[in-house]
């Protein structure tokens, strides 16, 4: 019998709504590295959330068993005091304490409830020492890098006896030098007994350092490669990773394609707080009349920080390179100036970036072209309630009537509104960033219907989405952007899931 | 089971929307009641009106700060601020009253212009930068007073808080004038409604029937000359109403009509979503800050003239009760909710109360504990409605 330290059996976790997890089974063995892979949205961080207890325990089904024996966490407390610590993408360090106190937190190093500062440092030193960190422990997390932010995360794992590490994307946000060092750390790790799965987009790391690969899809495990066993290629896992059939979830749809509208050239762009970190590298992009052209990548790759920081420099710092409509060169250095360009940009996160959650449709439909139904700076209602009218019936948004509070809508109606605010502003490019995600299967087709309509009518549409299957239904043209450079450019005909996905994880030419 | 969902939806967004009103109804009666009618009487009205001018009329701008999503700390020391400088240059430098007036109000914009650049171009919320000006301001009014009052004012400048519009169309122990003023307003209401409703039907949009349409005006009509007749009773019409009256119809036609007032209430909704939208965020947010300082120069106008001196510890916590006006009359903690005209029946409210305490013999001690939990009471009316819509966020 193997040596597993860890066995997730059947786990099925289900929200309103979403099987997000279906029949998961993991087997990760004592002392291993053992790599998760699967597309966006495919459960993998969810199935991490389920073993860290964040989900509790009684809301899945499916058993877990730890260290020979079924537990039942019902908080991360419970987990972490069994030894399995998760270290989330986003790091969650406070950055204005240092870094002993960061390793410490909620774990403090007190004698009757006062601060031991002594042992306090001295033990961080020693586990900054372990995690090949020199940096002095009453520095502020804020002040060292991502690379070093990361390893602290390590360091304070390792506080907790850590027996079992997950790894959310460890690298994502790091450089290679910071990779490779972490990548090491893992390794010595192991060395000293220590289990670790890690979520990872990036197949090259993964090939270089897992033993095993567990991959999952639409919330189903799929297989588990033994990486020393077969000879496994990044291409064996691209395999397993979008082996999914397209079904006819897709409209017909003939193109009709004109002159270029927009253009991008060598379009750099810097992260807003850490600017020496390249988020986007010397794009290259063009869109046409009538054309849907799709943006694919991962997690982390680029897309909406692309697709921002042309929409009136809205996401970003230090941005160079050139932006053409038509063929000449406009400067939309605002959001004003790029409706006025005729950009249009629909946010990924509607809640938050799209909608005034507070209001209703007519105001929401409105906001962005008020001037088209307003003279002399005062607003006509009546106007407004009637262009409002006309989009409920020609989106079929179901609410009501056009003073529905928007934020009572499903998802794919208050999509439709999101979309009904950008087609009302008439532009002649739509960024459509993840237009679909969450929203049931019936309405992704009313939005696949309206995207056609607007190529028809003569619109360039730019489509994000971290679906292949999507962009393959729906798209005349192709980019794959990786790690902030675009890797790849396929037209429909030679599109396939398998060469989309290797343009994804492709990290330099 | 839509139609039945938008009539639950109409019925309890009315009962949210009306519910401030239904309680100054209830207040007014319950005060009219305890007080036997005193309340009521032509010089109490009268008094209510003038009293509080100067805080609804910092409401009206504070309502806007609010809509925003912001919050202005510093009203209070700004109306002293412009106090002292009509006082300079009215008393001090005798110049014409309506120099003092041009005066204050530039120096109110300045000081808007101010505050907003700190909170619009350089991004320091604006409790921080009020709360700063509050400091700056007050400190300010005690260099320019030299640290002593100025007084007397001339009546011309006095005549707008303490004067009265009367005697122009003469009248027998009332004052015509006065009626024919509010006639006329009710006039002007009547018709713009009459328009409202036909351009709706224009649209083709449901309106309401036409008794409905006709109870309405006639029970607005009713209680807006009952008011004017108790004034004709007394003094006749009050300048500072006059004012006031102006103001409150020029800012609700611009909170809700103007594509000005919409920016305010999609920056105070949803600010990122207002900024992805093109709405040019710092600027309207400048100008709101501009107005507030504008407004609070009004304000600072009218208390000076009603006190007939310029003091250095004018406008202590006026912006407090103007807060407090804002939020008793329903506007949202966060930003995006907010009318002008529920500000300034929140100040009412709170106006009523403290002359009803008053002329019960309440002691200020009760009048500010009880004056806490009527705030307290309406927002937290607020939040369970709110909570009860189920709006998210």
């Amino acid at each position: 019998m193997d040596d597993n330290i860890l066995e997730m059996r059947s786990i099925t976790k289900t929200f309103p709504g979403v099987k997000a997890l279906q029949d998961v089974t993991l087997k990760v063995k004592r002392g291993e590295i053992h790599a998760i892979c699967g597309e966006n949205g495919a459960g993998k961080s969810t199935l991490m959330k389920v073993l860290s207890g964040v989900y509790p325990h009684g809301t899945y089904d499916g058993d877990i068993v730890y260290d020979n024996e079924v537990v039942e966490f019902g908080d991360i407390k419970s987990s972490e005091d069994k030894g399995i610590v998760i270290i989330h993408q986003e790091l969650a360090l406070s950055p204005y304490l240092s870094i002993a106190e960061n390793i410490f937190l909620g774990n403090e190093q007190a004698t009757r409830g006062m601060i031991d500062w002594n042992k306090t440092n001295s033990e961080a030193a020693k586990l900054l020492a372990r995690v090949g960190l020199a940096e002095n422990p009453i520095t502020k997390v804020a002040d060292i890098g991502v690379g070093k932010q990361q390893l602290v995360e390590i360091a304070k794992a390792l506080s907790k006896r850590v027996k079992l590490l997950i790894l959310d994307e460890p690298t994502s946000a790091l450089n290679d030098a910071d990779s490779e060092h972490l990548l090491d750390l893992l390794r010595h790790l192991k060395g000293q007994g220590i289990t670790s799965i890690m979520i990872s987009h990036k197949l090259n790391e993964i090939e270089e350092i897992a033993d095993s690969t567990t991959i999952i899809r639409d919330g189903k495990t799929i297989e588990t490669l033994d990486m020393k066993a077969d000879s496994v290629t990044e291409d064996r896992i691209i395999r397993g990773m979008v082996g999914r059939d397209l079904e006819s979830r897709f409209p017909d749809h003939t193109p009709n394609i004109g002159a270029e509208v927009l253009r991008i050239e060598d379009w750099t762009v810097h992260h807003p707080i850490q600017h020496e970190r390249v988020v986007v590298r010397g794009a290259n992009l063009t869109v046409r009349r009538g054309e849907i052209v799709g943006l694919a990548g991962l997690m982390g790759a680029g897309r909406t920080e692309l697709a921002m920081s042309v929409f009136g420099h809205s996401y970003g710092t230090g941005i160079t390179g050139r932006l053409f409509m038509d063929g000449k060169e406009i400067h939309a250095r605002t959001v004003h100036d790029a409706i006025k360009h005729g950009i249009a940009y629909a946010t990924e996160d509607r809640k938050k970036y799209g909608l005034n959650l507070i209001e209703d449709i007519k105001r929401n439909i409105s906001v962005a072209s008020l001037s088209k139904i307003s003279e002399r700076g005062w607003v006509n209602d009546n106007e407004e309630v009637k262009v409002a009218e006309e989009y409920r019936a020609s989106m079929n948004i179901k609410a009501p009537g056009v003073t529905a509070v928007t934020g009572k809508l499903s998802g794919g109606n208050q999509q439709k509104v999101v979309l009904s605010k950008w087609i009302y502003a008439d532009p002649e490019v739509l960024i459509l960033d993840e237009p679909t995600r969450g929203i049931d299967v019936g309405a992704k087709y009313e939005i696949y219907t309206i995207i056609n309509r607007l190529a028809d009518a003569g619109k360039a549409v730019l489509v994000i989405s971290s679906e292949l299957p999507e962009l393959l239904g729906i798209c005349d043209r192709i980019y794959a952007l990786s790690a902030g450079r675009i890797t790849g450019e396929v037209p429909r005909a030679e599109a396939t899931q398998e060469l989309l996905m290797q343009y994804m994880t492709k990290v330099k030419d | 089971m839509a139609a039945l969902d938008s009539v639950k939806t109409a019925l309890t967004k009315n009962i949210r929307q009306s519910g401030i009103y239904i309680a100054f109804v209830l207040i007014i009666a319950l005060f009219a009641v305890l007080t036997d009618g005193t309340l009521l009487t032509a010089q109490n009205i009268t008094n209510i009106v003038v009293q509080n001018s100067y805080i609804l009329i910092l409401a009206i701008g504070m309502v806007i700060v609010i809509i925003a999503g912001h919050i202005d700390l510093s009203v209070g020391s700004v109306v002293a601020f412009t106090g002292a400088v009509a006082g300079v240059l009215i008393v001090r430098m005798d110049l014409p009253w309506w120099i003092g007036v041009i005066g204050a109000l530039v120096v109110g914009a300045l000081v808007g212009a101010w505050q907003g650049y700190w909170v619009a171009f350089v991004g320091i919320p604006a409790f921080i930068v009020t709360l700063a000006g509050m400091l700056i301001f007050r400190g300010a009014t005690m260099v320019t007073l030299g640290n002593t009052q100025i007084s007397p004012f001339p009546d011309t400048f006095r005549n707008i808080a303490s004067g009265f519009l009367n005697g122009v169309l003469g009248g027998d122990g009332y004052d015509l004038f006065t009626l024919v003023v509010a006639a006329a307003g009710v006039a002007a209401f009547a018709f713009s409604q009459f328009r409202e409703r036909r351009a709706r039907q224009r649209y083709q949009q449901d309106v309401a029937g036409m008794p409905a349409f006709i109870a309405k005006i006639a029970a607005v009509a009713l209680v807006a000359m009952a008011f004017a007749w108790q004034l004709a009773h007394y003094k006749g019409l009050p300048v500072v109403l006059l004012v006031l009256g102006v103001l409150v119809v020029v800012y609700s036609a611009v909170t809700k009509r103007s594509v000005f007032g919409r920016h305010v209430y999609a920056i105070g909704g949803n600010l990122n979503a207002a900024t992805l939208s093109g709405i040019k965020v710092k600027w309207v947010n400048f100008w709101i800050f501009v107005n507030m300082g504008v407004m609070a120069a009004v304000a600072g106008i009218v208390f000076t003239a009603r006190l007939n001196l310029a003091n250095p510890k004018a406008g202590q916590n006026f912006e407090l009760d103007a807060i407090a006006a804002c939020f008793i009359g329903g506007a949202a903690v966060t930003g995006g909710v907010g009318t002008v005209v529920g500000a300034i029946v929140g100040g009412l409210i709170m106006g009523v109360m403290n002359n009803g305490m008053s002329l019960l013999g309440i002691g200020i001690d009760y009048q500010q504990a009880i004056k806490g939990l009527v705030l307290l009471g309406a927002v937290a009316f607020d939040v369970y409605n709110k909570r009860r819509a189920g709006v998210s966020r």
